[in-house]
């Protein structure tokens, strides 16, 4: 059994791991590693990154590829891509988010990790509406950038 | 407690509807089942056991089990939890057994309707066989016990996996109204006859078409309809499994998809804190709208090993924060007339809870979300086989690929055929209904059938598709064996 079955939490090891390059130019990362019958996230994806081999498939993204555009963050049905773009000390993390209280950009919100603990702060740059959902992107530190996942408004 | 802000639903503010409940006035607001509008005013205790003294609250929410009767404007045994709410009306707790009163039950003689084919239930399954019979010219009546059409899709707030076929990436209360509009548009062109409030009450003698009765609630009484048709098309859905343990009765024990109607349909908190029973896709599920709508979840317990669910809906709910604990169970629930907390207990290798591991925790709803039984006691009644397969989640009739069980006309689909997800509930609806046309004449896409069948296979295909793969082979089997002895 994989530790992510019993804990529900993934590691970075269960994940692509995109280059230094390619974080500069953003990417997106697919928290999603198990078989699913599920892939609106491969036609979302206007440059053909994201593949299947089939439709139970977990999805792959060709980082040389993507354009870290964030089309797939809000589409995913299983909220589980974020888009990651690190210049040297700062990175932008792009995730969903379907709460009540929606942040403003500007706003300094707090910044939780994949077990919901805070970890620091983030600053609120761009929030976009994709139907219900959210498509949030914060500024953190660049050491936080394969670590927070979801933000606290 | 109302939910009045969600990042889904928009809970308008409705109709104020006062009624009396023990002849105390309570306002309730329009489009509230009874049950609904009482739980949102504080009243959780509905009845008494029969044999005990213990208070009894809702269980399934669905109008599947027994656990909410009342007596409403005199008339016994009222399923509150689908009841509409009416202005006006007079809710009071039963004595045990219910009285039989001097009222009239059957206010109106009894009616006609001469139909191609029947469907019972407009879930998913029921609505897409619906749609697709009556595409194929055949003639539609479909009956539903809610006041809505939908099924268990209008409490469906997140998107569906699958792929574009199955509208994945929608909502499932989108999903919902999409298929009613499509239903509607075939009603108004008189291709599809619709009743809601409606149930199914069994099958009767007759000479060549089949016979049912149907009874029709009006102000809480019943009209009765003799429905006669070609062919049937059975899809009821299932209810949800309880679980044992001490105090598993008290008001606040809620299946979890009980609370997902409650707070997702009519905008009801359950409670404050919400202590999730089951790791699967749907306690998962609904521990994340339990938090969208506002309510602690103060952890899930998985007896399991592993999280049966998707991690990506595990991970969501990880990442908010909430506990997932597996090879965890509850052991008993504390509080004398409502829940107060549990005794959760830590389990071994064999699922024996382990000594000296017991935890108390502070939680007023406790969500069982452990399986569910397909509903086949009218099958049963028709004279259906059925028979014991233990990875579709308990008795089910065997059908063949056209989903026809052993009986000529009767067909199956959805969670009544064996649990599944909605995704393939809809096409087994369609391949039924389409079948069904076939079957009178009103068809003959052969190739359609064919196209349904290969969907349904890629659903199926991957690792979670397992149990209801080995559950469909089974059937499959036994279908041909008694289909053959018929």
């Amino acid at each position: 059994m994989r530790q992510y079955e019993k804990t529900g939490i993934l590691s970075i090891k269960d994940l692509q791991a995109p280059s230094k390059k390619q974080f500069e130019k953003g990417v997106a990362i697919l928290e999603c590693v198990q078989e699913i019958p599920c892939n609106p996230c491969v036609d979302s994806c206007p440059v053909h990154a994201i593949s299947m081999k089939d439709i139970n498939a977990p999805p792959v993204n060709d980082f040389e590829k993507c354009i870290g555009c964030t089309k797939c963050v809000g589409v995913c049905p299983g909220l589980a891509i974020f888009v990651i773009k690190i210049k040297a000390n700062t990175a932008w993390i792009t995730l969903p988010y379907e709460f009540v209280t929606v942040p403003k950009v500007g706003d300094v919100v707090q910044a939780l990790d994949r077990i919901g603990k805070v970890r620091g702060k983030a600053l609120v740059k761009k929030v976009v509406k994709y139907g219900k959902t959210m498509v949030v992107t914060i500024e953190v530190n660049s050491s936080l950038a394969m670590s927070i996942r979801n933000i606290k408004v | 407690m109302r939910i009045r802000a969600h990042p889904i639903i928009d809970f308008k503010k409705r109709k104020e509807l006062p009624f009396y409940f023990q002849k105390k006035k309570i306002v309730g607001e329009e489009g509230d089942t009874i049950a609904s509008a009482l739980h949102a005013a504080g009243v959780r205790t509905l009845t008494t056991s029969l044999k005990y003294e213990s208070p009894r609250g809702f269980f399934c929410g669905i109008g599947k089990c027994s656990s909410c009767l009342m007596r409403v404007n005199g008339v016994p045994n009222v399923r509150t939890c689908i009841a509409p709410l009416e202005e006006g009306i007079q809710v009071e707790m039963q004595e045990k057994l219910a009285e039989l009163p001097d009222a009239d039950f059957f206010g109106e003689p009894k009616k006609n309707i001469d139909v191609d084919v029947l469907i019972v239930g407009a879930g998913p399954a029921g609505l897409c066989a619906a749609i697709e019979s009556a595409m194929q010219g055949v003639s539609v009546l479909i009956v539903d016990e809610n006041q809505r059409v939908g099924g268990q899709l209008i409490k469906q707030t997140h998107k569906f996996f699958g792929s574009k076929q199955e509208r994945a990436g929608t909502r499932g209360i989108d999903i919902a109204k999409e298929l009613e509009d499509d239903l509607r548009k075939l009603e108004s062109e008189r291709k599809i006859s619709v009743m809601t409030d409606a149930t199914v009450i069994g099958c009767y003698e007759s000479d060549k078409k089949y016979r049912f009765g149907v009874v029709e609630r009006c102000d809480y009484k019943s009209v009765l309809y003799d429905v006669r048709c070609n062919a049937v098309i059975l899809a009821c859905g299932a209810m949800e499994n309880m679980l044992l343990f001490l105090g598993n009765d008290l008001p606040g024990v809620y299946g979890a998809g009980a609370v997902q109607t409650l707070m997702n349909v009519y905008g009801v908190m359950p409670g404050k804190r919400v202590l999730m029973v089951g790791a699967g896709n749907v306690g998962l599920i609904v521990s994340y709208q339990l938090l969208q709508a506002g309510i602690v979840v103060d952890r899930i317990v998985e007896a399991a090993p592993s999280i049966g669910g998707y991690n990506v809906h595990a991970a969501k709910l990880r990442r908010c924060g909430v506990l997932i604990q597996t090879s965890h169970s509850i052991k008993e629930v504390c509080g004398e007339k409502k829940v107060e907390g549990a005794v959760l207990v830590r389990l071994d290798v064999n699922w024996k809870p382990i000594k000296d591991s017991e935890e108390y925790i502070k939680c007023d709803t406790i969500c069982l979300a452990v399986g569910l039984t397909p509903s086949t006691r009218l099958l049963s009644q028709i004279g259906v086989h059925l028979d014991y397969i233990p990875e579709a989640g308990g008795y089910v009739a065997p059908h063949d690929e056209s989903m026809q069980t052993s009986v000529k006309g009767v067909y199956v689909a959805g969670d009544a055929s064996g649990i599944e997800e909605a995704s393939t509930a809809m096409i087994e609806g369609k391949i039924a209904g389409l079948a069904a046309a076939i079957q009178l004449g009103g068809s003959r896409n052969k190739k359609l059938l064919a196209q349904y069948r290969e969907e349904l296979g890629q659903l199926r295909a991957g690792p979670f598709g397992e149990k209801p793969r080995i559950a469909k082979e089974k059937i499959a089997k036994l279908a041909e064996v008694r289909h053959a002895s018929v």
